[in-house]
């Protein structure tokens, strides 16, 4: 019994508009809209729109016998419900037959789980998972972080959030002799069973199906099924990570690729072979071995490490930078201000800093809307720079986070407090009336006009002011913490 | 394999850039072995470097007969020629020119700069290389820049032997397309009469082609490189003002684009008062450029040290954050490499015929200065980036030696010999 677990992956970037030094503190629009929409469309329509109507009729062909998993970021579903409706549609189709599920991961596509910010990570996951619950009424239950970024300080991270299981990369330098197709638990979680990208049966299609010039071109889907009867009978899952746009742009239209996607389902079963998601995987299969894994890995360049994103100065400062100020954003209130610094936390923006051009960098130069890292790493600065006025217009600098917190704590308390406070003052003025009553002397029924009076006019001189003080006691304590 | 070339300049005496480029060919050339080249010059000073090339000063080379004896000549100009080649080369005297302003050496003086009467002096450098192509034994005749073209012509029409010229500069160049006529037509010529012609960039190379005309199959580019710096150089430590210093380095002429760096400066101090801008050098925009300083109001941030030369040179850059060169029209541009070797991160316009083979540094369009601005702001206030550029330029100018240069040179030699 063998399985295959396909999972696609869609992200979109909000690239950044040319943003000069002397427009900081003065214009804080950062995005390039004319650049995205114009990449996004484009996407959608060569790759994204038919990839999505491939994998339906896939579903329907093989009579729900085909399955998968689609991890979308929010940056890229914000872009689809503006320039490609349709292709929202199409998403919620696939989510309705129940065939498809939809993966965890940061929102923005970020780098926050490298962070030492891990209030970040978890608000971003969670945001995301409510999100996708929102639009496609899923709840998540394994996670794809970011390019695949996972290590053993992470892992503890996913477990919190609730996630089963979490899919990575089948590194060499971290499986050794061990294969990819197993389902391993995590070191430092136990718990966490984590699904291996086969890198080398998903660059097959990535990056080789039309490659002329390589041993296994022409790839058909009998061969590419035939590779995977092959393995070890014991190799139960085969994962096989892939973009979206892997389909249709990577590798166009012409090549056959979407006929080749089509004629899986039915060779698969032919040779007898499954089609998974990630959560059956995970729920069905028991792990072999822990896997242990001291750095950051990740699904790019040869050394599967994070250094295209954090592998040089430029990086690691525009990086630090940029959580340098995450909990202040957290106390912030402004919604676009929060928005923004998600925006600005996809990984591409450090990916288009990379300076590995000479080596297998060279897809992030292909990719990069710069002339080069540097003109990169000045321009995402600049637009930082501005972002951070931002921040400090809301609340100075000066005050520590810690005290910020504090004050805010306090000010949010406030209604609350007030609330309680009259409702205490309430209950004693009634207990007050109360015992008034029960006390008053008896007397006969002649004076009770008179009585009557005194009621309606002393017990509100009596009790007026004690309400009117203590709300502001409580102000004044506020003020004076403020002050501080 | 014999070359015999025909320069300019040559360090420790230059003016700029023709001579460093002339200085490191040769001696990569000699690095790859087996080259025994023969360099003239117009006028040497004798502390020249002469372990890789032997040296001949047009100014010594006899035109006319004189009737001198050994140690008379040995005494006049022993320093910078040895008797024997001198008489070696008065045998060689192919016509009479008594008629010509000689000095008792039966030599014309040459200035070896660049005189008002360059054309003049030109012409008699040409008449100078008959006497030296008869007596020299070469197999390839090597002329570098318009200057010496007639003199390489001159020498393939003595000896038969294929001409190579080496086009560090076009007069496209250094006018902004306001060619002199004359100069054009000089630099026609060596490019007609030359079996190949090495251009210093892609750039120079295209303006070769299109502009002048040239079958592109005999154009071929070599791009320059640096010399690595002494130790000494290196070590050159300065007092460092508070502020961060951005250079400019070179002649003050339109070429240079002086007038954008002045308007890139201007965009930073309106955000960032702690910097202070540095025009170092001397040219006929200077008073212009001083003027325009002053219009924009930045003169008590702008400064103009005058021409630099030798170790002030390095001492400017070990001074500097950032050096720029905005260059409108560069047809290789050395000083971004010697600031980058120097550790400055650089600043250079793509119309340079440096910014094809570096990566290392900013480029920018000499006429964008909000991006030349923005680059300067860059470096100067995140120190990342000032040290990744650093680096990196560092690592990457160190791979850019003469002797790959110099191998190129033979091979376009091999090529033009059939061998």
């Amino acid at each position: 019994m063998k399985a295959i677990n396909f999972i696609f992956n869609i992200h979109q970037p909000f690239r950044l508009k040319r943003y000069r030094f002397f427009e900081i503190g003065n214009d804080h629009y950062y995005y390039d809209d004319f650049a995205n929409e114009d990449i996004f469309s484009r996407i959608a329509h060569r790759s994204y729109i038919p990839a999505a109507e491939t994998l339906l009729r896939m579903i329907e062909e093989s009579k729900g016998k085909f399955r998968c998993a689609i991890s979308i970021s929010g940056d890229a579903l914000e872009q689809a419900e503006q320039y490609a409706p349709e292709f929202m549609d199409l998403l919620k189709k696939l989510a309705d037959t129940g065939k498809v599920e939809f993966l965890g991961m940061p929102y923005p596509n970020s780098l926050a789980s490298l962070s030492d910010d891990p209030e970040e990570f978890l608000l971003q996951v969670k945001v995301h998972a409510e999100k996708i619950k929102t639009l496609f009424g899923q709840t998540v239950k394994v996670i794809r972080n970011t390019e695949l970024i996972y290590s053993d300080e992470i892992a503890p991270l996913f477990v919190e959030l609730g996630f089963k299981g979490a899919v990575t990369e089948g590194a060499k330098h971290v499986l050794g002799w061990k294969s990819p197709n197993y389902v391993y638990s995590a070191a430092s979680a136990p718990k966490l069973k984590l699904l291996l990208n086969n890198a080398k049966l998903s660059d097959d299609i990535a990056r080789r199906f039309s490659d002329t010039s390589w041993g296994g071109y022409p790839l058909t889907a009998d061969k590419y099924i035939d590779w995977i009867a092959s393995t070890p009978a014991e190799e139960q899952i085969i994962n096989i990570c892939l973009n979206m746009e892997t389909l249709g742009e990577l590798q166009p239209r012409e090549t056959g690729i979407f006929q080749f996607m089509e004629a899986l389902p039915r060779f698969a079963a032919e040779r007898g072979i499954d089609f998974w998601t990630p959560s059956e995987a995970v729920s069905k299969l028991k792990p072999v071995d822990t896997l242990s894994v001291g750095h950051p890995i990740s699904a790019v360049d040869e050394g599967r490490d994070v250094s295209a994103w954090l592998g040089n100065r430029l990086q690691h400062e525009a990086f630090e930078k940029l959580y340098s100020v995450a909990e202040r954003v957290r106390l912030c209130d402004d919604r676009r201000l929060k928005m923004d610094y998600w925006y600005l936390q996809g990984a591409d923006h450090f990916y288009y800093m990379s300076t590995k051009q000479f080596g297998d960098g060279a897809a992030a130069a292909n990719f990069s809307p710069y002339g080069s890292p540097y003109e990169a790493f000045t321009n995402y600065m600049n637009v930082l720079a501005d972002f951070i006025v931002r921040v400090e217009e809301q609340f100075p600098m000066s005050i520590e986070n810690e005290e910020l917190n504090a004050l805010l704590t306090t000010i949010r308390n406030q209604a609350t407090e007030i609330e309680h406070l009259t409702k205490e003052n309430a209950s004693l003025k009634r207990s007050i009336d109360q015992f008034n009553v029960e006390h008053s002397p008896r007397k006969p029924a002649k004076p009770v006009a008179a009585e009557e009076k005194a009621k309606s006019g002393k017990k509100p001189k009596a009790v007026k002011p004690k309400a009117e003080k203590q709300p502001k006691t409580e102000k004044k304590t506020a003020a004076k913490k403020a002050e501080k | 394999m014999k070359a015999l070339m025909f320069g300019w300049e040559f360090p420790p005496h230059i003016l700029g850039g023709l001579g460093t480029a002339s200085y490191g060919l040769t001696k990569g050339m000699w690095e790859c072995g087996d080259m025994d080249i023969t360099f003239v010059i117009p006028k040497p000073f004798g502390d020249e470097d002469k372990h890789f090339a032997h040296i001949i000063g047009a100014s010594q080379v006899p035109v006319a007969w004189r009737d001198v004896s050994y140690d008379y000549v040995e005494q006049r100009i022993g320093k910078l020629m040895s008797p024997d080649l001198y008489f070696r080369l008065r045998d060689h005297i192919y016509a009479d020119f008594n008629y010509m302003r000689t000095n008792d050496l039966g030599c014309i003086e040459f200035s070896g700069k660049y005189p008002d009467n360059l054309l003049e002096e030109i012409n008699n450098y040409s008449i100078m290389a008959g006497v030296v192509a008869r007596t020299i034994d070469c197999d390839v005749i090597h002329s570098h820049d318009w200057l010496t073209y007639p003199a390489g012509i001159h020498a393939k029409q003595v000896t038969g032997k294929p001409l190579v010229i080496h086009v560090h500069a076009t007069d496209f160049d250094r006018s902004r397309g306001n060619v002199n006529p004359t100069v054009f037509n000089i630099e026609l010529d060596g490019m007609h009469h030359a079996d190949h012609i090495i251009t210093v960039s892609d750039l120079t190379r295209r303006t070769v082609i299109e502009k002048y005309g040239i079958n592109p199959a005999k154009v071929t580019t070599v791009h320059n490189a640096v010399t690595p710096l002494s130790p000494e150089l290196l070590d050159i430590k300065v007092e460092r003002p508070k502020d961060k210093i951005v250079t400019f380095l070179g002649r003050i002429t339109m070429q240079k684009g002086p007038e954008y760096f002045v308007e890139a400066a201007a965009r930073v101090l309106k955000l960032d008062k702690n910097v202070r801008f540095v025009m170092a050098g001397s040219g006929d925009m200077m008073n212009k450029m001083i003027d325009l300083v002053a219009e924009r109001g930045i003169a008590d941030r702008f400064h103009f040290p005058g021409f630099q030369k030798g170790r002030q040179v390095y001492e400017t850059f070990a001074a500097s954050d950032v050096y720029i060169m905005p260059s409108v029209s560069e047809p290789f541009g050395i000083s971004p490499l010697e600031a980058m070797q120097m550790g400055v991160p650089s600043i250079i316009s793509k119309q340079s015929g440096c910014a094809e083979i570096l990566t290392n540094v900013i480029k920018t369009d000499y006429w964008d200065i909000d991006a030349m601005a923005d680059a300067i702001y860059s470096i100067i206030t995140y120190p990342a980036m000032h040290d990744q550029l650093k680096e990196a330029g560092l690592e990457e100018v160190n791979q850019i030696t003469w002797q790959k240069a110099g191998q190129k040179v033979i091979d376009i030699y091999n090529k033009v010999l059939n061998r």
